[in-house]
């Protein structure tokens, strides 16, 4: 069984607004072990990314805070760190890369230099030393003649091209977890096949943990073991990912496998929707989030929110209901 | 590590970047250099206001060949001390400075005459526009830097701490904003001639006072949109310090809009700056200024049609020097606003 190299307990993250307070996150747990590929979906406006902003001390604040949790890393708890401390683990031991590589480059910069700057200020390599590396790197995400193409500028770079730079970039100082927040969204789908095919490629060779975000479960299929979905700021369920896909056992995990197109279905039919938007969570939820959205729902279900609790082994969901009989849960 | 092969299109790609040749010059100057040099003669416009510049800082520069001096080379030449102007081409009559040494070779005479006519009290225009030029060059060059300096700083700290400190930064400018500028400009510099004398340095001193606003709102502005820029964020989550982030991504990001009206500055500057001496601000009588020189055409602009030449050379030499600025502001806008690269 490999070691848990981020434990994330409890995480609560507020967002100060003129029309009141947003909870974000609402107390999220979560562990990520050694050279894991986690995925971990939902739909927009449901946390994942704050979550891991918070998890790197990157929300802005104000508006936003940490207001409860820790993040255990290597023995040590990121949201307390200082800002310098939690700076050298940025970039060296956690990266992250985002999800519109159009702009996550320095349009002003050359993408030599740019690949340079991590590697100077972690490793302390040389400016020599550095450029020399980030020609490997470059070669290494699959653009050919790197050491040319490090005097170019972004906007010489196609997009899948950029992406691969913010990936070069994110993976120069050997980090031990990649967070990728959306990376392919923005990318037309053979070029989503190959950056797909290259994190997985490159994590088997660095042996890094990867926590993979995204609203594509397609995507979560070919390259997760494991997923989390979450909603409304919480962890909803949690699963192997085969699991999950055979199983599925929120009710908003249902709607959500339902609502993919299948090669496999008998007649044209409508895709499934699950109906009205996540809510903009102005208190702390006390019912369950989903409740309003949710055919399951029961009295109980909009007087207390429900706590994540296994169902099978390694599965977690947190719901009243069962969704295979449609009773409540003994 | 293993490479993957290239798909067809970043051959392609790939390619193109290195068939295009590097000549001896771009190698020697930098692609980065090369392209700003590139840009200032990439249209009509743009040549022209290259031309002007390079023509006024060799005038600048040759100065003391083109007008040797005698004594102070600021101080304009006078030819006697009588009020009515002398039409251009007359000969020096008393206390004559040196004769250039290609004045014979060119005109074939030996003596030395009012290329441009004299003004009111016998000073020689020619030597005015002349040494003029140098006082441009330093009175729109010093201002517009402290200017540009003390504004990026100022709006960069606004823009990057926010807050309160943004609030008090920003009201200051805010303040000194309803203040009418030349009027602000010429009371400030009237206050501080008794202090610094009749010099370039009071003038100077209210411009700067009062230039820095326009720039500190612009970078303010600037900064604060590229703050929110997802590359910001790529760079905090890369580790990178708050202070390079500020100085290597942020302000190279947000200093073009600056620097464009930093090169229309110039033009506007050297013209305040001749409005001000024009009105009897600031420097001496008789300094080498253009201002000076247009201010000595006052009382005989009713007999324009005889004296023409009083206001014609000097006015000229400053329209052309703005415009040439100006149209140099905007080659340069042209190459360095990485958002209008390549669309030109």
């Amino acid at each position: 069984m490999p070691d848990t190299i981020l434990d994330v307990q409890g995480l609560e993250t507020i967002f100060k607004t003129p029309d009141g307070t947003i909870h974000a996150v609402n107390g999220v747990s979560f562990g990520l072990k050694e050279g894991e590929t986690l995925g971990v979906v939902g739909e927009s406006g449901c946390g994942k990314s704050v979550t891991m902003l918070s998890v790197l001390g990157l929300i802005p604040n104000p508006p936003g805070k940490v207001i409860a949790g820790s993040a255990k890393f290597a023995g040590r708890d990121l949201l307390k760190m200082s800002n310098d401390e939690i700076r050298q683990v940025r970039g060296a031991q956690i990266s992250m890369i985002f999800q519109d590589p159009m702009t996550s480059l320095n349009p002003v910069l050359t993408i030599g230099r740019q690949l340079e700057e991590p590697l100077m200020l972690h490793l302390g390599m040389t400016k020599k030393q550095a450029s020399d590396r980030a020609a490997e790197l470059l070669s290494m995400v699959g653009i050919p003649n790197a050491k040319d193409r490090l005097k170019d500028y972004p906007h010489q770079y196609s997009g899948g091209m950029r992406q691969r730079v913010m990936i070069a970039m994110a993976l120069s100082c050997n980090p031990q977890i990649l967070i990728a927040d959306e990376p392919t969204t923005a990318l037309d789908v053979t070029i989503q096949a190959q950056i797909m095919d290259l994190v997985k490629r490159l994590r088997q060779e660095l042996g890094m943990a990867v926590i993979w975000i995204t609203h594509d479960l397609g995507v979560v299929a070919g390259l997760a073991q494991r997923v989390i979905v979450m909603y409304g700021g919480f962890i909803i369920e949690e699963a192997l990912v085969n699991e999950l896909y055979a199983n599925p056992t929120h009710p908003y995990t249902i709607g959500l496998l339902g609502s993919l197109p299948r090669l496999d279905a008998k007649e044209r039919t409508r895709l499934y929707s699950i109906e009205g938007l996540p809510p903009v969570l102005y208190q702390k939820p006390k019912a369950c989030p989903f409740a309003p959205r949710c055919k399951w729902a029961m009295e109980r279900c909009w007087k207390e929110n429900p706590a994540l609790e296994p169902v099978a082994p390694e599965h977690r969901v947190a719901c009243w209901v069962d969704t295979k009989t449609g009773r409540p849960r003994s | 590590m293993t490479t993957i092969t290239p798909s067809g299109n970043n051959e392609l790609l790939g390619e193109a970047v290195a068939m295009r040749k590097i000549g001896r010059f771009e190698r020697f100057l930098g692609p980065d250099n090369y392209r700003v040099v590139q840009g200032l003669f990439k249209t009509p416009a743009a040549i022209m206001g290259t031309v002007l510049i390079v023509f006024f800082i060799i005038i600048a520069l040759a100065a003391p060949v083109l007008a040797p001096p005698f004594g102070d080379p600021y101080t304009i030449p006078r030819d006697g001390f009588k009020a009515e102007p002398k039409p251009m081409g007359s000969e020096w009559r008393s206390k004559q400075p040196p004769l250039p040494f290609w004045w014979k070779a060119v005109t074939g005479k030996d003596k030395w005459v009012h290329i441009f006519g004299t003004a009111q009290g016998q000073y020689d225009i020619y030597y005015g526009v002349i040494w003029g030029t140098r006082t441009a060059f330093r009175a729109g060059l010093t201002v517009v830097i402290s200017t540009v300096l003390i504004g990026v700083i100022i709006g960069a700290v606004a823009a990057y701490y926010g807050g309160i400190v943004d609030n008090i930064l920003m009201r200051i400018v805010d303040v000194l904003y309803v203040l009418p500028g030349l009027m602000a400009t010429l009371i400030l510099a009237a206050v501080l001639t008794p202090l610094y004398g009749r010099t370039t340095l009071p003038v100077m001193i209210s411009l700067i006072a009062f230039g820095w606003l326009g720039y500190a709102r612009i970078i303010r502005a600037d900064i604060l949109s590229v703050k929110q820029r997802d590359f910001i964020l790529a760079a905090r989550v890369i580790g990178v310090p708050d202070s390079r982030i500020l100085f290597r991504h942020i302000i190279p990001n947000a200093i073009f809009p600056t620097l464009v009206l930093a090169s229309l500055g110039i033009g506007d500057v050297v013209l305040s700056f001749a409005a001000l001496s024009f009105l009897g601000i600031g420097v001496e009588v008789g300094y080498a200024d253009w201002g000076q020189v247009l201010a000595f055409a006052r009382n005989w602009i009713t007999s324009l049609n005889t004296y023409w030449y009083l206001i014609v050379w000097p006015g000229v030499t400053l329209v052309l020097f703005v415009l040439g600025w100006n149209l140099v502001g905007d080659a340069l806008r042209d190459v360095l606003d990485p958002r209008l690269r390549g669309k030109i």
